[in-house]
């Protein structure tokens, strides 16, 4: 399965030869699980696993929570209550649920903004980005859906803004909102629906989980240096490499750990700080909450969204090019969609051949600009939309595509990158020491 | 159109390219009619999948809905859902009708949304308070019914009644002002209220949709 060579599973006894000629899966999760990892991956890498946890944690929390949940909008927040108040330990269930949500957007994050850096993006890895990219998108997809089915006032005005987006889209909009709604309004088809979609795709996720996973083992792991794993011979990989399993399984589960414990003690003693309190007030078409906000993990984007009216020049250029086409609320709509394609587009916007952040003196400081400005973008999404939020944001979305649709094509022309090192064993002995040829490679 | 293999023709001598062969063959033929049957097949099985979700008979059956407005009295205001979405029925006292003509004295195109936007009227109608008002059933003076969408035209929020600077309605979200006729005086709104069909089954019954 791997390019890098390794050693393979060789069934030894007559039972595991009898299974292996018939369903070689021993051997597959062999393959999978030592896998030759460069042996110089710092700590940023350990989020792949913090994401597999959250994914396990959301599905089994999510599996026995609809074992008390009714989807129904007379029924849906009672429900929420009979969990939170009637069911055994259902309210420790609930906030795992909820709150998991959180780690599971704060691990992705940082697990694309490793990816940015690090140029895990680029040749020969662009169809594990191009997968990871839409496991983002489902994943926000399915957390809000998963926010409308409290059906709290801001479930409920959080999805009639957000369904109104497609409304936005010129000529067909009205008729796709319908549909998407099942009807003039959000109502009991919309939950319906929502909870239908908020159980399917978490699975849809697990299986391009799968899909992303075997295509970062067919390339091999990216590495804090860039530079790829020696393949001429096993000896020549194995001093570059270390096996998965144990070496970095091990590390991966102590960080994990170490996490678990910030986040139990948010799920323990701050379980709604992340929430809205107007969820608590059960949803009412009537009465509208004085301040729709998304979730945190929506805010740059939601801004992003936000930042383009009709008093933005380049909007009212698009918008007389097209002849009205394209009017103010379309162009945000495109432009959200638009932050979150520029970053899938990045592995063809980056015309540099040096994959690490490390050796590209220019880009570093562009990057992290970039890292500042999503933070700002998350600011202001959370803000009134009124001055100065409103120009703020708008100059914060322009960084935005401007770092990945002029900022990375023309550093790869001007920038003079740094010396790299010729091989990981190299990087890693200057860090840690050379190894005794013999002895236990140093952790 | 369709060349027959020559009789007697060996198995072999079918294994010639048709690269060159503009004619088209029978065997061309099948795969476009196996083809063409099996993206209708697919097509017919998918659109009941897409168009289950489509409003059902009973949201459609909805669509429009008849209010008994004898308990509205003047100076009050009955909010019904319709469509989903809180539609206002004001019941104007003469003070208010009064004070909706003077606002309408200073001109239609001074306001930010010149047009009636009033589904019972033509498109094109302006923004007076005749034409945003119901005509008013018998015994009762002209305008004293106002039936308008309570969906703010900026962002879809609910504006509250009898508030803002123009006696009308105000929307807590983003500060938009609405009129005695439910016309955008001020805030960042594009449109008036727009005014829904509305029509008298009887002297107190107002029929939506």
């Amino acid at each position: 399965m791997s390019g890098i060579p390794h050693d393979h599973y060789e069934p030894k006894t007559n039972g595991e030869k009898w299974l292996n000629s018939r369903l070689p899966i021993v051997g597959l999760i062999y393959d999978t699980i030592m896998i030759p990892t460069p042996k110089n991956l710092n700590w940023w890498w350990i989020w792949g696993i913090v994401l597999a946890f959250c994914l396990a944690l959301q599905i089994v929390t999510g599996i026995v929570l609809v074992m008390h949940y009714t989807p129904h909008v007379d029924l849906a927040f009672a429900s929420i209550e009979h969990i939170m108040r009637n069911v055994n330990g259902g309210y420790m269930l609930r906030y795992l649920h909820m709150n998991g949500a959180s780690l599971f957007f704060v691990a992705v994050y940082i697990h694309i903004f490793r990816g940015l850096f690090y140029g895990s993006y680029k040749a020969p890895r662009e169809i594990t980005w191009i997968i990871g990219m839409l496991i983002y998108l489902m994943m926000m997809g399915t957390a809000f859906m998963g926010y409308v089915l409290p059906w709290g006032q801001m479930s409920f005005w959080g999805a009639t803004v957000i369904t109104g987006l497609f409304g936005a889209i010129p000529f067909v909009g009205d008729a796709i909102q319908t549909w998407l709604l099942g009807g003039p309004a959000v109502d009991n088809a919309t939950l319906n629906r929502f909870f239908s979609l908020h159980y399917l795709l978490p699975f849809v996720i697990a299986a391009l989980v799968v899909v992303h996973i075997w295509a970062f083992h067919t390339t091999g792991n990216n590495n804090p240096t860039g530079v790829e794993v020696r393949r001429g011979s096993k000896a020549e990989a194995e001093k570059d490499t270390l096996p998965f399993w144990p070496y970095f399984v091990i590390k991966d589960l102590f960080a994990l750990a170490v996490i678990l414990v910030v986040f139990w003690a948010v799920v323990g003693f701050m379980p709604n700080y992340l929430g809205h309190p107007d969820n608590y007030i059960e949803a009412n078409p009537l009465v509208t909450p004085a301040h729709i906000v998304p979730e945190w993990y929506f805010l740059p984007f939601y801004a992003i969204l936000r930042a383009f009216t009709g008093e933005v020049w380049v909007v009212q250029f698009a918008s007389f090019i097209t002849g009205g086409i394209i009017d103010a609320k379309f162009f945000g709509v495109l432009a959200m969609f638009g932050a979150i394609l520029a970053m899938a587009l990045a592995p063809w916007l980056d015309t540099s051949t040096v994959r690490s952040g490390k050796y590209r003196p220019m880009f570093k400081w562009w990057f992290y600009l970039l890292i500042i400005d999503f933070f700002a973008l998350m600011w202001l999404g959370a803000m009134p939309a009124e001055e100065p939020y409103a120009t703020f944001s708008l100059i914060a979305s322009a960084y935005w595509f401007a770092y990945f649709f002029v900022i990375l094509p023309i550093l790869g022309v001007i920038e003079k990158p740094d010396a790299q090192p010729e091989t990981i064993e190299e990087d890693f002995n200057a860090h840690y020491g050379k190894a005794d040829a013999d002895a236990t490679p140093a952790e | 159109m369709f060349a027959r293999y020559p009789p007697g023709a060996g198995i072999g001598e079918n294994l010639v390219s048709h690269a060159e062969d503009h004619e088209g063959t029978r065997r061309d033929f099948l795969y476009y009619v196996a083809g063409g049957a099996g993206v209708v097949a697919t097509g017919a099985a998918v659109w009941p999948l897409i168009n289950q979700m489509n409003p059902s008979a009973d949201v459609q059956a909805l669509s429009s809905i008849r209010v008994d407005v004898s308990g509205v009295e003047p100076g009050t205001q009955l909010t019904v859902k319709w469509l989903g979405k809180p539609v206002f029925i004001r019941h104007r006292t003469g003070a208010e009708i009064q004070e909706a003509k003077e606002q309408d004295a200073e001109g239609v195109d001074a306001l930010p949304d010149p047009l009636a936007r009033n589904f019972n009227q033509p498109a094109d109608a302006p923004a007076t308070d005749a034409n945003r008002v119901m005509p008013s059933p018998e015994g009762e003076a002209p305008g004293a019914w106002l039936v308008q969408m309570g969906v703010c035209t900026h962002l879809g929020c609910v504006p509250l009644g009898d508030a803002g600077d123009f006696g009308g309605w105000f929307c807590p979200c983003h500060g938009s002002h609405y009129d005695l006729a439910g016309r955008i005086r001020k805030g960042p709104a594009p449109e008036n209220l727009p005014v829904p069909p509305a029509e008298w089954t009887d002297n107190s019954t107002i029929k939506l949709g």
